[in-house]
């Protein structure tokens, strides 16, 4: 019975697990008010989908993200301010959840390896300069 | 010029060893709820099924501590830790429990199937506590504290080898 089970997991997990139920009301509607939408969108394009984990919950066709767009578009239309949402999502799920990396020691890397890198591109054209010259 | 020769290929040695790293260290892709050691978000959920009694976050503050599971019919690793959840059940662990997006019938059959050793279940159906308590996924499993503070959570299915584990985390919780 466990293995079967166990054995049952495995074809499962490639597939996308889904509920029976419709998507959320405000999963794929558009709020009436265009500058709420506008707002919405902005934050939605953002917040990373927890399933699929390299998309936007604006891009994603995962059923927690149509409720965490859902979740957005509630909050917005009720006169929250998107900085607001999101503060609350990384309380739960971490920095993470943002497509905005703060700026803190841990991503200080990722804000200096871009002048890093062209550094390090001078220093080794650095020798072919010389020789020329 | 002859030492700098080699930078090429030591960046090129250095992306294997990365690669290959990653290859032999799959990366952890589970996201923990940041709520661990602080108090359950308020919540009142209406009852997954008839008969059974709904959830609401005060139930889960009664003073001993409980384990909050996060499950769903269509979910088959839910399926596979039930086994897991009937033994806690039968050491004397309170469940209660939170149904995703799950229609009462649904549940009905799933339980019936594969037994039921909850308390309590509330009714989730746009997934909004879930969220709330910063949980990713189906199965989870909370371990809550008898003034109803989350002290740990497991990700994914409870294993016959995990209960060990959580009947440990729930003695902590004492």
């Amino acid at each position: 019975m466990k293995r079967a089970l166990f054995a049952l997991l495995l074809i499962a997990a490639p597939l996308h697990a889904d509920s029976d139920l419709p998507p959320s009301r405000w999963a794929n509607e558009q709020l009436p008010n265009a500058r709420q939408e506008a707002a919405a969108t902005v934050l939605m394009q953002e917040i990373r989908c927890l399933v699929c984990q390299g998309q936007s919950i604006a891009d994603s066709d995962a059923e927690l993200a149509g409720d965490m767009r859902a979740l957005v578009r509630e909050r917005i239309a009720r006169g929250e301010r998107p900085e607001a949402v999101r503060a609350w999502l990384i309380e739960r799920y971490g920095a993470w959840v943002s497509y905005r990396p703060p700026l803190e020691p841990l991503s200080w890397p990722l804000w200096v390896a871009p002048v890093g890198l062209l550094a390090l591109g001078g220093w080794l054209l650095r020798g072919r300069f010389r020789k020329r010259a | 010029m002859s030492r700098a020769r080699f930078i090429p290929l030591i960046v090129f040695a250095l992306i294997v060893v990365a690669v290959a790293w990653r290859l032999a260290v799959p990366r952890d892709d589970r996201v923990a709820s940041r709520l661990e050691g602080q108090q359950l978000p308020s919540f009142a959920l209406p009852p997954a099924l008839l008969g059974k009694s709904g959830l609401r976050s005060g139930d889960l503050a009664q003073g001993t501590p409980r384990l909050l599971n996060i499950f769903a019919s269509w979910c088959v690793p839910c399926a596979a830790e039930a086994p897991a959840l009937m033994e806690l059940m039968r050491r004397g662990v309170a469940i209660d429990a939170i149904a995703i997006r799950d229609r009462p019938e649904d549940v009905a059959v799933f339980l019936a199937q594969h037994g039921d050793p909850f308390t309590r279940i509330g009714s989730d159906a746009g997934s909004r506590v879930q969220i709330a308590l910063g949980s990713s996924g189906v199965p989870e499993t909370f371990v809550i504290d008898g003034r109803g503070v989350i002290r740990a959570q497991h990700i994914g299915p409870i294993m016959p080898q995990d209960v060990a584990g959580i009947l440990m985390a729930l003695e902590d919780a004492k």
